[in-house]
């Protein structure tokens, strides 16, 4: 069943629509939500959302409660390749949690929070933008650490990273639905307006195998879930660009690196010369990388998870 | 006056990136003013370069007061307003989102840096504020209701009104609220238009902060009083949302001041121009806020009144 949660007129002939896709079975009272397309650039989700629904609609014998399903918070962004929202210039992600009185986007996001609230588990799934590609990875303020880690693992992802509160931000989804004690954890890969179709069925793999293990889901799950790395045992290393110019990437992403190893090179086209050489300062895992080539003073170049701080 | 560049960064092919600052007198760091943070805020761009004119001026008339230091930033983001893009021009992120700043952060989390280290020591600190809805407000003093915010000083523009409202979560990372917070007194103007020059909301605009600066015995220029400033609460305000989507025709502006039942727009269908919606006062008051784009959404803020 397909059910309209937000229909607000637009100036010509138009609605705007945020839907969701409710799949239900059983007597189970569990529901688990997945969204996606909160920035419009941000793709990854809709394979998931394809593939998930795909796979329960072959054996919803198997399900045991509610599973909705939410493809884009943001149409008219994922419509029209925007990242915010389009005609306000805004970051849908920076406006939660809403406000029933307020703009159409304030009503809408707080529209988007009480149909969300509630559930069991939130899934919020992004995919980088258009400028980095980041690993399958769990985002998780610390404040949730103890109750949404022991979920993330389940997800079938390579990292668990978890922020401190101080870099917390207060206005997006998942923050907003965490203190209204709806757990919810973000999921980040890929990279923006693209598809990593692997990606996209470990995730899949990663959210039925959390079912299962939540009793919603008695269904083939894969064996062989990934045992993600967990940030707190070691130290993110941020990498940017201390010049301004063109980027001729020297790794790949998801790899090992040695300490003094060559990531990158940003490079000069009008003098054929080298600006910078970026080295890895430590050893560890690329698990952020830019593909994006041209940088500013300042660009995140790439993110470095090392279990040996420093 | 010291015109000085506070921060440079270089582009891969556009020219060199420039935060320029205008510094008048010297002694206390007595008042921070910052400019357009955003491509499309060509009036608080305007505003600001009013105030530059004047203070060049007062100087030139010695009518600085002895031991206060001014500084003024025009503009921190030109690269997108010359470019006609509101946000960053490379990532589209917003410097007024990244303060405090981090100067090894991003790049427009290292200009947010470079911008609050040069002004947060400062004792007052004004922003030419702009709003992400499109409209047009009376002209007033904002301030954030932090615990820090001093209402008697907020008066001292002389503006019609200053607006308390509550801080919500993305404030945290806005420059006003950083300020509040490092210890400066901070107040945001609302001059009235954003991507458009309205030259007389301008002028009330930087006519109030030079009467300002004159009520704090920075400089020596006489002004009239202005208005005895009306304290307004979020609260205070009676919205009107949209019931309708379609051609906004609007009948009454910011600063209006209507009677209960006062026709003030009709939302016409955009198709056969029939009126679908007749959007009527419904308190005697005057127009705080107005919607001012011709098109409009279905249950968006079309007016803002201060109920009398």
């Amino acid at each position: 069943m397909i059910k309209t949660i937000i229909s607000e007129g637009l100036p010509v002939d138009e609605q705007l629509l945020i839907r969701k896709k409710t799949i239900r079975n059983g007597n189970g009272n569990k529901r688990i939500c997945i969204v996606t397309g909160t920035h419009g650039d941000e793709l990854e989700g809709q394979y998931v959302c394809f593939e998930l629904i795909r796979r329960l609609n072959e054996n919803r014998a198997f399900l045991d409660g509610t599973v909705d399903v939410y493809p884009a918070l943001n149409p008219l962004g994922v419509d029209s390749v925007t990242r915010g929202i389009p005609t306000f210039d805004l970051d849908m992600n920076r406006i939660f949690p809403g406000d029933p009185n307020g703009h159409l986007i304030e009503h809408t996001a707080y529209k988007i929070i009480q149909d969300l609230k509630g559930a069991d588990m939130v899934i919020d799934i992004h995919a980088s933008n258009i400028f980095l590609r980041e690993m399958p990875q769990a985002r998780i303020n610390v404040k949730m650490s103890a109750k949404l880690i022991p979920f993330a693992k389940m997800l079938n992802l390579d990292f668990i990273w978890i922020h401190d509160a101080a870099t917390v931000l207060e206005s997006t989804l998942a923050h907003s639905l965490n203190v209204i004690k709806t757990p919810t954890i973000v999921v980040e890969m890929g990279i923006g307006m693209r598809i990593t179709r692997d990606y996209g069925n470990r995730l899949v793999d990663g959210i039925l195998n959390m079912m299962h293990k939540m009793g919603m889901w008695n269904g083939p799950v894969t064996k062989h879930i990934s045992k993600p790395e967990i940030s707190n045992r070691g130290e993110v290393f941020f990498m940017n660009a201390d010049v301004s110019g063109i980027i001729i990437p020297s790794v790949s992403h998801s790899v090992d690196v040695r300490k003094g190893d060559l990531l990158c090179q940003i490079v000069d086209p009008f003098e054929g010369t080298t600006l910078q050489n970026v080295l890895s300062p430590v050893d560890g895992l690329v698990f952020t990388l830019r593909t994006y080539p041209v940088v500013y003073e300042g660009s995140l170049i790439a993110r470095i998870y090392s279990e040996k701080p420093g | 006056m010291k015109e000085e560049i506070l921060f440079t960064m270089k582009s891969p092919y556009r020219d060199d990136f420039k935060i320029h600052g205008f510094r008048f007198g010297e002694g206390e760091k007595t008042i921070a003013i910052v400019g357009a943070m955003r491509g499309d805020e060509v009036q608080q761009q305007f505003v600001c370069s009013q105030i530059v004119k004047n203070l060049i001026e007062i100087e030139e008339a010695g009518k600085l007061i002895a031991g206060h230091e001014i500084l003024v930033i025009p503009s921190a983001n030109h690269f997108s307003m010359n470019i006609n893009k509101r946000f960053w021009a490379m990532d589209n992120t917003d410097i007024n989102r990244m303060f405090p700043g981090y100067d090894k952060g991003e790049t427009t989390q290292r200009i947010a840096a470079a911008i609050f280290e040069h002004v947060k020591d400062y004792k007052y600190g004004i922003q030419l504020a702009s709003f992400y809805m499109p409209g047009e407000f009376i002209p007033h003093v904002r301030m954030m209701d932090t615990g820090f915010q001093n209402i008697k000083l907020a008066k001292k523009f002389g503006l019609p009104y200053v607006l308390i409202r509550k801080p919500k979560p993305y404030d945290t990372t806005v420059l006003n609220y950083n300020w509040q917070i490092f210890g400066t007194q901070a107040f945001s103007i609302y001059s009235g238009d954003t991507d458009t020059i309205n030259k007389d909301t301008a002028k009330t605009a930087w006519t109030s902060i030079l009467r300002f600066m004159n009520n704090m015995k920075i400089i020596s220029q006489n002004k009239h009083e202005g208005h005895s400033s009306y304290i307004l609460k979020d609260s205070d305000l009676e919205t009107i949302i949209s019931n309708q989507s379609g051609i906004l025709y609007a009948l009454k502006g910011a600063g209006d001041e209507i009677k209960a039942g006062d026709l003030l727009a009709k939302i016409l269908d955009p198709f056969t121009g029939e009126t679908r919606s007749s959007i009527l006062a419904p308190t005697d008051g005057t127009i705080f806020f107005a919607h001012h784009k011709p098109l409009i959404h279905q249950s968006t803020v079309m007016f803002k009144i201060v109920r009398f």
